[in-house]
């Protein structure tokens, strides 16, 4: 059961920045292995299907299948990048290292933590997006190069709603292996109903109106449009709907780690 | 310095502190003693206003905590119960980047580092990697690491659980040093010497609750007889009631072992000269006898 105190509205502020510094000093010292996992895993896939498929299949939503594959892509990527740094890097902090608790003894309290938590993993998973999109910047898989520079906040966006989504996981977990569930009940799934490898229009229509309710549909929904030269259709809705998503993830989140940790 | 007030918290059905009054003088040295589950540690983390009491009231350096102990813990530093350093991070980077979080400039930190080091022993092990310490030294760097922003009161929970003999004789030294600087200092413990050795005054706590508070000295006048004689050996429950019992002020029996404690040990030493069957020791009472006729003698896990 939440308690109300638990509720309380996130105390926002820039005392999460030294949090997010801590991260980042982390990050680079471990840089190589972790731009290998993050990056170039995700572009070896996109790479190897959509060369290797993209023979097979003409076209697909009238344009090759490089191109397509590669909005999936950069959705994959970020959503990839997100969860696993706030599900195994962000338990390993909070449940293993117990770094939260020393950052908790200092001057800051546990909305600072989570903020710099927050920022810190869309940082990091907006540096997984654009790494593919910088190779499909060189590869030319785009209609207009303008277009494609709001790819950028889309991404961040993005990162936002699955690091949200992540917290809660996060915060109810007993351990790594919980997060199984997460990535083969949740993450898998929305992967392959969201349109991120073939268009989701070749589901069964029960299938179809799932996906529309999961964020990745919305987040493929404008990247593909961008890539392609168009200007999204539903705006509004796309960016609600991942807003959303992080927005109740991350005060849910905040709330659960809360009832964890302050008990 | 530091008052707690009627400080309650339940988990449960179990009320983990029962209504605690706490008061803790600037520059003293307080040790907050119990077996394991008396409620040390949470009593801790409600004071550092890490977890909202049931009940009660708590002021810290002049703020009321929870409410602003964020305020309150910028003068505080804290050493808990498990180590928590940053293992990715060398021992001068684990220093500088928790003084970040105190909002301090890096060229400030910096500046305090060597002086940390040199407190902790650890100048010449200022770029080595925390899994290259020792658990002395990676207690002492948590140590230092606690006073980067230099505090006026420090709370050290459980400080010298798990070390050696020589660890923890060098964190005594240190933690008297910081004494002698002035620092307020609370400490918990479940070692006695420890407790005797350092606290100006300590309180015992049991099942959530303050059995006791004075000075160590204080507790055994009060408390307990000041000699005690223990007695050893397959002889010595029959020797207890045949010669020991009418000697001493009380006996307690603990396996084969007998405890008489007595207020003069003299004639109860001549008795035990012309015994063969046991062994025997004398010596003056002291915290450990206090806390264990308080708390019982039952195990607590």
């Amino acid at each position: 059961m939440l308690k109300r105190k638990d509720l309380r509205l996130p105390r926002l502020g820039l005392r999460f920045i030294p949090v997010w510094r801590r991260n980042f000093l982390v990050w680079r010292k471990l840089a190589l292995p972790a731009l290998l996992g993050n990056l170039a895993d995700p572009a070896f896939y996109m790479l190897g299907l959509g060369y290797g498929l993209g023979k097979l299949l003409p076209e697909v939503d009238g344009m090759p299948y490089l191109t397509f594959l590669a909005a999936g892509t950069v959705c994959y990527s970020t959503l990839n990048s997100a969860s696993f740094e706030a599900l195994y890097s962000g338990f390993s902090r909070m449940h293993v290292q117990k770094t939260w608790d020393a950052i908790l003894n200092a001057p800051l309290i546990l909305d600072d933590v989570l903020l710099g938590e927050m920022v810190w993993i869309v940082s990091k998973s907006l540096l997984s997006g654009l790494a593919i999109l910088v190779i499909i910047w060189l590869l030319g898989l785009y209609h207009s190069f303008g277009l494609t520079l709001w790819i950028v906040p889309v991404i961040v966006l993005m990162g936002f709603c699955f690091t949200g989504m992540a917290l809660v996981v996060n915060a109810l977990s007993p351990n790594y292996d919980f997060f199984l569930y997460y990535f083969t009940l949740v993450v898998t799934p929305m992967v392959l109903l969201c349109g991120v490898f073939f268009p989701a229009d070749q589901l069964p229509p029960l299938l179809q109106e799932l996906a529309a309710f999961l964020p990745l549909s919305h987040a493929v929904g404008l990247v593909r449009a961008l890539l392609s030269g168009r200007i999204p259709s539903e705006i509004p809705l796309h960016l609600g709907v991942l807003a959303a998503y992080g927005g109740m993830g991350y005060y849910l989140g905040l709330a659960l780690t809360r009832r964890r940790l302050q008990k | 310095m530091l008052s707690a007030r009627g400080l309650r918290k339940r988990y449960g059905a179990m009320e983990v502190v029962a209504g605690v009054d706490l008061t803790i003088r600037a520059g003293e040295c307080f040790g907050l003693l119990g077996p394991n589950g008396a409620g040390k540690t949470t009593a801790l983390r409600l004071l550092l206003g890490l977890t909202d009491p049931d009940g009660g009231e708590i002021r810290m350096l002049g703020y009321p905590v929870p409410e602003q102990a964020r305020l309150a813990r910028m003068q505080v530093g804290v050493v808990p119960q498990a180590d928590n350093l940053d293992p990715e991070f060398t021992v001068r980077e684990n220093l500088r980047i928790y003084g970040r979080y105190f909002g301090w400039r890096d060229h400030a930190i910096d500046a305090r580092i060597p002086a940390l080091l040199e407190f902790a022993g650890l100048s010449h092990r200022a770029d080595a990697k925390i899994q290259a310490l020792s658990g002395g030294m990676q207690r002492r760097l948590t140590l230092a690491r606690a006073l980067i922003n230099d505090p006026a009161l420090i709370f050290l929970d459980e400080p010298t659980t798990g070390l050696d003999p020589q660890a923890r004789h060098m964190m005594w030294q240190g933690l008297r040093r910081l004494i002698n600087q002035g620092k307020t200092i609370v400490l918990t413990t479940h070692f006695m010497e420890e407790a005797e050795r350092l606290g100006d005054r300590v309180s015992i706590m049991d099942q959530g609750k303050v059995v006791a508070t004075g000075s160590p000295r204080e507790l055994i006048n009060r408390y307990i007889e000041p000699q005690v004689v223990e007695v050893y050996g397959e002889g010595a429950s029959d020797w207890a009631e045949t010669c020991g019992a009418p000697l001493c002020a009380r006996l307690e029996r603990v396996g084969e072992t007998l405890f008489c404690y007595t207020r003069e040990s003299d004639a109860l030493m001549h008795r035990l000269c012309q015994q063969d069957a046991v062994r025997y020791l004398s010596r003056p009472a002291n915290l450990e006898d206090v806390f264990l006729k308080l708390t019982g003698r039952d195990l607590r896990d």
